[in-house]
């Protein structure tokens, strides 16, 4: 059976995905956040993480530097900062980013929240990528 | 009269000419492409945004978030939008007679440029008017990161109360042959309006209406300087494209003109040796 909710990731670069699926898992800001046919409707910031769908018996990964998602009447729009397909990751590249994102983390001033903010999100997408990575 | 070598010299000049404009065309019509997919994709995500943006603040007052907030515009920032390089016919010149309209209609106000593209940057350092940032003014940088950083900085002025809007001149993208100059405020961001009739989604948010809205206007504000600059490079490639195909068939004309007076100034030589020849033969005669 084909999926009943139609998955859009787009970013500003490109549309990434457009597909029936039958469920899907985002990264919410309240944690892991599950949708399945009829979800109501539904505006959302996203982290950055894991989007997971399911289509059939096979499942998908596909990771998101953050963005936003709106559920309505089964289309599921995600407007992602940036997203990548496993097999789109390039290992080397991310663990070069992990390297410099902790330095960046233990080097920046404690005091000054914006740049730790922004040491930790970038740890953190470089994570995120690697353990998608992993999956392949 | 030019002797029949210096014709030919020039000839050759022009044909040469001729094949550098020919090949820039040819390089602009292929980035040309590559530029117009770049704006024609990006173009989902930034009408899914309108959309979520006009859904939420149609649910909200205007003083929910100080970016949808307008005050009395004293001063105001700019981006201004040109090329890093020439020969892109009158691309420019346009946007320069834009900035300085802009310019003219707002008198009182006191004006902070940033600049993107070397043209305009050193346009105004000839007029004295510099950069309100030492922010590169090239294109170096991909068009992304360039929309952020400009982003950033406005957005941070507004809060701040240091500037009270912020506008982008930059040329829209209609056609190859058409760029239009164009004027748009950033700041305050102005939502599209939901129809009044049409019934408002009810929707769950997550976190929270403050916190989207706090997220997605920033993000719009980006959204907009990243279309408007994926636009500007597809019009300088257009711009180009047709100035180089203009040159090109100017070229051409030259070409034949020049060639038609070498033919003739050969023929008068022939005529002239002919005559000397039939002339001497009657003296000696």
């Amino acid at each position: 059976m084909a999926g009943e909710i139609s998955l859009r990731v787009v970013t500003p670069v490109r549309l990434v995905l457009e597909e029936q699926v039958d469920e899907l898992t985002a990264p919410g800001p309240l944690g892991q956040l599950g949708i399945l046919p009829d979800h109501a409707a539904l505006m959302t910031t996203l982290d950055v993480g894991q989007l997971s769908y399911k289509q059939g018996g096979a499942n998908s990964v596909v990771t998101l530097a953050g963005g936003y998602a709106e559920v309505l009447d089964n289309v599921v729009t995600v407007l992602a900062d940036a997203a990548e397909f496993p097999d789109e990751i390039d290992t080397a590249r991310a663990e070069n980013a992990r390297a410099r994102a902790e330095r960046a983390l233990e080097e920046t001033d404690p005091t000054d929240e914006e740049a730790l903010a922004a040491a930790r999100a970038s740890l953190q997408r470089a994570l995120v990528r690697l353990e998608t990575a992993a999956r392949r | 009269m030019p002797s029949l070598k210096d014709i030919r010299k020039r000839i050759a000049s022009v044909r040469n000419t001729q094949q550098i404009t020919k090949a820039m065309k040819m390089v602009a019509a292929a980035k040309l492409r590559r530029a117009h997919d770049a704006a024609v994709e990006s173009r989902p995500y930034a009408e899914k945004m309108r959309e979520l943006l006009a859904n939420l603040s149609a649910r909200v007052s205007e003083d929910s978030h100080p970016l949808l907030v307008a005050r009395e515009e004293k001063r105001i920032d700019v981006l201004f939008v040109t090329t890093d390089r020439g020969l892109c016919g009158g691309y420019n010149s346009n946007l320069f007679r834009l900035s300085e309209n802009f310019l003219g209609e707002h008198p009182e106000q006191e004006m902070s440029y940033r600049f993107v593209g070397r043209k305009g940057a050193d346009f105004y350092r000839r007029r004295g008017r510099s950069a309100m940032d030492d922010s590169p003014v090239t294109w170096n940088a991909p068009p992304e990161e360039i929309a952020a950083a400009a982003a950033g900085r406005f957005i941070g002025r507004y809060l701040r109360g240091e500037s009270d809007g912020a506008y982008i001149l930059y040329s829209r993208f209609r056609s190859a042959l058409s760029q239009v100059p164009t004027a748009a405020r950033l700041i305050p961001v102005a939502p599209a309006k939901v129809d009044e009739d049409q019934q408002l989604t009810e929707y769950l948010l997550e976190p929270s209406i403050g916190d989207l809205l706090s997220t997605l206007l920033p993000k719009s504000v980006e959204v907009q300087i990243y279309q408007a600059l994926l636009e500007a490079v597809a019009g300088e490639h257009g711009a180009r494209m047709t100035a180089m195909e203009s040159a090109t068939s100017n070229a051409s004309d030259l070409i034949s003109h020049l060639t038609l007076q070498m033919n003739r100034a050969r023929q008068a030589a022939i005529t002239k040796e002919l005559l000397e020849v039939v002339s001497t033969a009657e003296a000696l005669g």
